[in-house]
């Protein structure tokens, strides 16, 4: 271990020297200069302060030494409390870190996510790392380039607003022969200033940040500095990291789900290679070994004795949404509403009603979830790729009920986590396991676990009634949701996570999972939106829990209601477009601008595709006499301040009922962009994974367990999924769009959103069926069509 | 206990391995502490654990270790002398990887897929990559660096560093100029 950040070396060279440039860090390999070079400087005293002796303290967000370190070689590192899952949010932060700082890009670094090491800004999470955690970052490095400006008024004898700064060196504006460089001005001393903030959103200093017509940095496409070592395999991930005397373990879980653990058979495993132990508490069983492939085969050969549950844990999935729609909630809200829909309902010239179904879908990572746990000196190091790793680090204190500064987590890099999922579960395996054993645990969960046993995103059910008056506008909407989200893994919460549940510790109450309201601005003059919750028969040991999964809600309300809208539109023999931009015309509100934005959001899709105005659906067309019918759709929707208009092209195969969505077209307005590559590819793949869910995903189960273990049990997009082009038009419908407080807002979910949506109502266009059902198997749509002839 | 040998990315290694059936995949990442290939289903579904053995992309989470007679090239063997390889660089210029996990099956199918065929269609590209499975969805791009990475090879684009700073940046430089609607 190095003194300084604590940490085994190979893994302070990896947490820094995956963002240096390329040539810098081949340089520093190559003559092992990093580590040598690293402890020398600042960031080591800075932190050895900060971590206390043998603690991990939080960090302090209100030192401006926390989030910036300058070094003696006027470079600078960063250090913020997020996690990029690949979405490119570290360079992003970067970028905007390196505008106030006035410093350039390739001379910086950025160290995210480690729990004694950085801030608490609550890991990642509602893709509001730019819209949110963004605005301490940046007032943070404005702030130090004020106090940098103030140290240099005194070194150089001349006021500040004498002074001007270019790549982190301050000048005279008058004699540039005088100048004094960032790292001169603070000769090796931290800044030592504090910050203010009553959260750490609000943390900052005096200084603002800087109008959007000085920004230099943001808005460029500045490639992402984590690629190119995820692209030549060097890399060090959660996955790989080891440590001497480390171990191997493998779950083992009940065959029948809430079986309760009966008896044990040691001597079935006991006399394999490398056998170290099997550990029990409660319903959680492992099995360690000293190598990775004998734990695998010892948690097969375990025998183990269990006692399945009196009652079924949950219906088959085939009778899920009858299950559904007869259970009796547990939670009745009302939102949105307003005029009185049951009169105006009843007084409409039409009404249409639809019900609409989305199964449970996975994270399902495709590296299974992983963690290494380290108890050396009596504390605690989990390295692992949980984008909650605070959560996960104040959970693990009191699930092991250690003092929390006995505790850290080290963020690395693993496979993509869009929520509350398995990383936090394992996690929790691998700390308990260690403590129990006293050496280095690593533990990986297997591809059956991963697919059966992580948390789902929540089923929804839904009913829907519209009414129109004679002109085809719509006068009343009813809507009435219901999801399966109880018992819903929570934020920092030990109880929720899979092994409490297993080894019996209980919550005093379940929480519920959000049912969202829909997002959109157009005007319904009577509406009702009730969001209800069901649960199942087990709430607890179950696979079928919920977590939040990539807008934990939004794919599946905003599927039932845009697909609603285009039914609407249909009766109407509207045109979808037109009747989205007549209702959010005549809309009054106008928060953040989003009606003015939306308007032009819509109208940016649209024409960006060539929308041809007609009514749904395409039947009479030329085009589709043929095998393959063509259509089109649209959805749109907002989240927080991102709007999102999308336009699917399909064809729909008459013979097969395979759908490949050819063309995607993506209008997002996320106002102020940081880098559009990064913008362009996080918006590219939130689609295709909304198609992947549209498609293809959904966790199947009999009464006794969850089926879908596998990738052919649960299917996933692949490359002949793949449209032939991806559009991405960055709109921004600011009523002032030049303005230079532009604000920016996230990426990622919002595009994610209106996918299944698009993609029914594209499917609708071409063959004149409703798709109400997710996903859109061939199967499914193929039922569908010969139904409808 | 018995020996076996393996030739790794040019190197000759001698593992002890006490199971006939051990996949190369742990003989991989736990013993020559190569960290390219991943575990990602242990059934050959995903793709994840990909080496190339003798020209052909294998899945080592099935392949037992001591049945390997060939040359093995992994992720960190495709580039030589800080060089990297043609594939390795296209992926950089389309800024594939998201999370990155899978992409060492990603490189490496594609890999082998342009060795057999260094001008692939569309459709052969779909075709061969069809068992590889990204779960960040970066498809789009992975067929993309393909055709780039195949452009390349074949000598259809003479410099690739003015085509890396085409496709991305017009697209981007088009993207970074917003569009005032209203």
């Amino acid at each position: 271990m190095s003194g300084v950040l604590r940490l085994p070396k190979f893994l302070e060279e990896t947490l820094l020297a995956g963002n240096l440039t390329a040539s810098r860090r081949s340089f520093l390999k190559s003559s092992g200069a990093l580590v040598v070079s690293f402890s020398a400087t600042p960031v080591g005293r800075a932190l050895a302060q900060v971590a206390g002796e043998g603690l991990y303290l939080d960090p302090d967000p209100l030192q401006l030494d926390t989030w910036i370190v300058i070094h003696p070689d006027n470079t600078a590192t960063f250090f913020v409390g997020k996690t990029d899952g690949g979405q490119g949010t570290g360079t992003a932060f970067r970028q905007m870190m390196c505008d106030e700082l006035d410093i350039a890009y390739d001379k910086t670094s950025l160290i995210m996510g480690s729990t004694d090491t950085t801030p608490d800004q609550g890991g990642s999470g509602g893709s509001d790392a730019i819209e949110r955690d963004g605005w301490p970052m940046r007032w943070v490095a404005a702030e130090a380039r004020r106090v940098l400006l103030e140290l240099a008024s005194d070194h150089l004898n001349t006021p500040v607003d004498g002074l001007t700064v270019r790549d982190a060196t301050i000048s005279s504006k008058l004699d540039t022969v005088k100048s004094v460089s960032y790292a001169e001005l603070l000769g090796g001393e931290r800044f030592q200033i504090g910050l203010t903030g009553d959260n750490i959103n609000a943390t900052r200093g005096v200084a603002d940040v800087k109008p959007v017509n000085e920004l230099r940095v943001v808005g460029q496409p500045i490639e992402r500095y984590d690629i190119p070592a995820k692209v030549d395999g060097s890399l060090t991930w959660a996955a790989d990291v080891k440590l001497p005397g480390m171990v191997h373990a493998r779950n083992v879980r009940p065959p029948v789900v809430g079986a309760t653990l009966q008896s044990i058979d040691e001597s079935s495993v006991s006399g394999l290679p490398g056998f170290v132990q099997v550990v029990n508490r409660g319903n959680y069983l492992a099995v360690v070994c000293e190598r990775e492939e004998q734990a695998i085969d010892a948690a097969q050969q375990l025998k183990a004795v269990w006692t399945p549950p009196s009652v079924a844990p949950f219906p088959e999935s085939d009778k899920l949404f009858d299950y559904m729609r007869n259970a009796i909630p547990t939670s009745n809200r009302e939102r949105d509403a307003n005029g009185d829909p049951d009169r105006e309902l009843e007084n409409a010239d039409l009404i249409i009603e639809a019900d609409y179904e989305v199964p449970f879908q996975g994270h399902t990572a495709i590296g299974p979830a992983h963690a290494l746990a380290d108890p050396s000196d009596g504390q605690m190091t989990i390295y692992s790729n949980d984008m909650k790793s605070y959560g996960l680090r104040s959970g693990v204190a009191e699930f092991l009920d250690l003092p929390r500064e006995q505790v850290r987590v080290v963020y690395m890099d693993g496979p993509q986590v869009y929520g509350r999922s398995a990383a936090d579960d394992v996690g929790f395996e691998a700390a308990f396991l260690a403590h129990e054993l006293r050496v280095p645990v690593r533990l990986q969960w297997m591809r059956d676990e991963e697919t059966a046993w992580d948390t789902k995103g929540p089923a929804y059910t839904f009913k829907l009634r519209g009414g129109l008056d004679a002109d085809g506008k719509i006068v009343a909407l009813e809507y009435d949701a219901r999801a399966l989200a109880y018992n819903h893994l929570g934020y920092n919460d030990p109880h929720t996570v899979l092994i409490a549940q297993l080894m019996g510790i209980r919550p005093e109450s379940p929480a519920e999972g959000p049912a969202a309201r829909v997002s959109n601005m157009y005007a319904i003059p009577n509406r009702r939106l009730t969001a209800r919750v069901v649960k199942l028969p087990m709430i607890w040991e179950t696979p079928l829990r919920t977590g939040n999964l990539r807008d934990p809600n939004g794919p599946q309300v905003t599927f039932a209601f845009e697909s609603f809208i285009d039914e609407l539109a249909v009766v109407a023999r509207a045109d979808p477009v037109e009747f989205r931009l007549d209702m959010l015309a005549r809309s009054t509100e106008d928060d953040l601008f989003r009606r003015a934005r939306s308007l032009a959001t819509v109208r940016a899709a649209a024409d960006a595709y060539g929308w041809d105005s007609r009514p749904s659906p395409n039947l009479s067309v030329g085009v589709n006499a043929g095998r393959i019918l063509r259509g089109r759709g649209i959805a749109y929707t907002f989240r927080n301040g991102t709007i999102v208009a999308t336009v699917a092209e399909v064809e729909v195969n008459r013979d097969t009922g395979r759908v490949w969505v050819k063309r995607l077209v993506c209008a997002h307005d996320c106002g102020l962009v940081i880098n559009p590559v990064g913008l362009r590819q996080t918006v590219e793949c939130a689609m295709l994974h909304g198609l992947s869910r549209a498609l293809w995903e959904e966790v199947r189960f009999d009464t006794e367990k969850v089926t879908s273990t596998d990738w052919a049990s649960y299917p996933s997009l692949r490359h002949s999924d793949t449209p032939e082009s991806i559009e991405v038009i960055v709109v921004n419908g600011d009523p002032r769009p030049e303005r230079i407080d532009l604000r920016p807002y996230g990426a990622g979910e919002a595009s994610h959103k209106p996918m299944i949506a698009a993609v029914a109502n594209a499917i609708h266009d071409a063959t004149g069926v409703w798709m109400r059902r997710v996903p859109f198997t061939p199967q499914r749509v193929l039922e569908g069509m010969n139904a409808s002839t | 206990m018995s020996i076996v040998k393996l030739r790794v990315n040019g190197v000759t290694h001698e593992v002890d391995i006490d199971d006939e059936s051990m996949p190369l995949l742990y003989v991989l990442r736990n013993d020559l502490g190569l960290q390219g290939p991943r575990f990602g289903c242990g059934l050959a579904q995903c793709g994840t654990c990909t080496v190339i053995v003798d020209g052909i992309a294998l899945r080592s989470c099935i392949l037992p270790a001591a049945a390997v007679r060939g040359e093995i090239t992994t992720l960190e063997g495709l580039s030589g002398e800080g060089q990297l390889d043609a594939i390795q660089q296209a992926w950089i210029d389309e800024q594939v990887p998201q999370c990155g996990y899978c992409q060492n099956g990603q490189i490496m199918n594609a890999k082998a897929l342009l060795d057999r065929n260094p001008n692939p269609t569309d459709t052969e590209i779909r075709e061969g990559m069809e068992g590889v499975l990204c779960r960040c969805m970066t498809y789009y791009r992975i067929q993309a660096a393909i055709k780039r990475a195949a452009g390349i090879m074949t000598g259809a684009v003479l410099d690739s560093d003015e085509q890396a700073a085409s496709s991305i940046l017009s697209a981007s430089v088009a993207a970074n100029e917003p569009e005032a609607i209203e």
